[in-house]
């Protein structure tokens, strides 16, 4: 606890004033009303308005779209977060054993950090490219797979998957990292060796040790899968091809700002809300003890 | 000779994990050097069968054909100056906020606190449609408004520094009011200069964070002058019938060089701030 100020009465109102109005305005509002036009029937101006009750949520549930995309959200996103954390945790469990260049491999993993979806999008369509792409000929020259992520619905979600799990993994590697520095390294070396006890130490000893680390990074994971793929989406398949890769926030998008349909949009957005509510609920109920860090 | 096997062993295991890493190092940088290597590229050579990971010899009429019909020299502008007041809006704003939760008593202080975290439940898409609506009502669609101050609040920011703060020695507070200092000298003269990690972290992951964005300014910024470069390189993508993948390479690397560049200055300072958050 720290010796507190005395102040006149308003000056610690003024200095949280920006934060408070900002969020207030841009925030608290907009998802308040979010949730009011979640139950009217309206257009984008917002010349025409109709009170429809739950209409639009039970219309959402209807309809054959939105079940198949928010299937495909779960899907998508318990895939990136198994995938993407157990790539990571097992790079960083070989670069955590006092390698030499360690700093190196460090710095250097991190850099997909940096790079946008979108920019990611256009990198790999290009490494996938049916024709012309580096990955797609090697695919097919070794495996005898004809990839084309333009035509196969499968093709493009495994596409998708992998291209948002490498952007993250340079990220969860260097928390892994952080997370592992922490455990004695004796308790490491023997989780590591091969043996048939092998996997047990590592379950039962390491796992829990990290589990900090662990959880926050499917958090983080778990957020990112769910709201940060629409410029993947936009750049590189559209939703397509038909409607395989349409995951929820590129299909709020359609309804919200191609077909201007706000309220249906609206309801969208609350669906995601109660999403981020039930992640952060786990979150706090979890990890009281350890800290917040989000991006 | 027990022992000479056990090190042989051990450099063995060296020896592979050294391999599985420059492995892996290749796998995630591979990307980002085909993305160069491709931009490098001429037409024919980037059409060859099978494709080739030589560098090429158009680097210089890709970057230019980019620069020109991308208009990417504004784009690149409007990033870095979007970016940039964004990251130096949330640090001011989380320093305040941060600084006066932990030295303040104060009504209310649970309930603002609360407000601010709460940003953090509400991603752009739970309330993408009113917030747009909020913009065309303000005429801040197409401006460097919509795209700058909307995002001034930070949650993590907030919390990063009143984590600090609160590792801040009790004596320093104290003797600052002994000798009479004033909250506010407090924290210019002492509270500042003492977050420089922090602020150099914050500052890494806001501006990666908004130079990436894509989502918002598609809807609100989607004018000439107020583009970024994330829209521009998809409006390169759209308009010629078939991909100039070159081109667009050329315009990648452009568009990842500014965020690249952040990352590696303030790396260290992530580092720090990151075993600084993981302290319990």
């Amino acid at each position: 606890m720290q010796t507190k100020f005395k102040s006149s009465k308003w000056l610690p109102y003024l200095l949280l004033s920006p934060s408070v109005i900002i969020v207030f305005i841009f925030f608290i509002i907009p998802s308040s009303e979010s949730l009011y036009y979640s139950f009217f029937r309206q257009n984008i101006t917002g010349t025409r308005k109709l009170f429809v009750g739950f209409e639009n949520f039970t219309r959402l549930f209807m309809d054959p779209e939105y079940i198949d995309s928010l299937i495909r959200s779960f899907l998508f996103t318990v895939i990136v977060v198994v995938f993407g954390l157990t790539i990571s945790l097992g790079i960083a469990m070989i670069a955590n054993k006092k390698l030499r260049f360690f700093n190196m491999y460090r710095t250097l993993l991190i850099w997909p950090y940096a790079l946008s979806p979108a920019i990611t999008g256009m990198i790999w369509a290009l490494m996938f490219n049916p024709t012309i792409g580096v990955a797609s000929n090697l695919l097919n020259n070794i495996f005898g797979i004809s990839f084309n992520y333009i035509n196969n619905s499968t093709h493009a979600m495994i596409f998708i998957c992998v291209a948002a799990i490498w952007k993250m993994l340079g990220y969860n590697i260097i928390f892994f990292l952080s997370g592992l520095q922490n455990v004695p390294p004796e308790i490491l070396e023997a989780s590591i060796i091969d043996g048939a006890n092998a996997w047990r130490r590592f379950r039962t000893i390491l796992l829990p040790l990290i589990s900090p680390t662990t959880f926050f990074l499917i958090i983080m994971n778990t957020l990112y899968a769910f709201f940060q793929q629409f410029g993947l989406l936009h750049v590189v398949t559209e939703g397509g091809p038909g409607r395989a890769t349409d995951l929820l926030v590129y299909k709020l998008y359609r309804d919200g700002f191609i077909s201007m349909n706000t309220g249906y949009a609206s309801a969208q957005s609350i669906i995601l809300l109660l999403i981020v509510a039930a992640v952060t609920f786990i979150q706090f109920k979890s990890s009281e003890k350890s800290v917040f860090y989000g991006t | 000779m027990e022992h000479k096997k056990m090190i042989n062993k051990k450099k063995l295991e060296n020896l592979s994990s050294q391999l599985i890493m420059l492995l892996v190092l290749l796998v995630v940088l591979f990307p980002m050097i085909y993305a160069i290597i491709v931009s490098t590229q001429t037409n024919a050579e980037y059409f060859r069968f099978p494709p080739r990971i030589t560098p090429g010899s158009g680097i210089l009429e890709n970057y230019s054909e980019a620069w020109h019909k991308g208009n990417l020299g504004r784009l690149l502008f409007n990033s870095t100056l979007i970016s940039l007041v964004v990251a130096f809006g949330k640090i001011i704003l989380s320093i305040l906020a941060g600084f006066t939760f932990v030295y303040f008593d104060f009504k209310g202080k649970f309930f603002f606190f609360i407000i601010i975290l709460i940003t953090q439940m509400l991603p752009l898409p739970v309330r993408i449609v009113p917030t747009y609506m909020l913009m065309s009502q303000l005429n801040w669609v197409n401006t460097y408004w919509a795209l700058t101050i909307p995002f001034f609040a930070s949650a993590t920011g907030t919390l990063l520094f009143r984590q600090l703060y609160m590792m801040i020695p009790r004596s320093f507070a104290d003797a600052a009011k002994v000798d009479g200092v004033n909250s506010l000298q407090f924290l210019w003269h002492i509270v500042i200069p003492l977050s420089k990690t922090n602020i150099a972290a914050l500052f890494l992951i806001e501006f990666i964070f908004i130079w990436n964005q894509y989502l918002w300014p598609l809807i609100v910024g989607n004018s000439q002058e107020v583009r970024v470069v994330q829209i521009g390189l998809k409006q390169l993508i759209d308009t010629d019938a078939a991909v100039n993948w070159n081109v667009l390479m050329s315009g990648t690397v452009l568009g990842m060089i500014p965020p690249l560049i952040i990352l590696i200055v303030f790396q260290s300072s992530l580092i720090k701030g990151l075993s600084l958050a993981d302290e319990k």
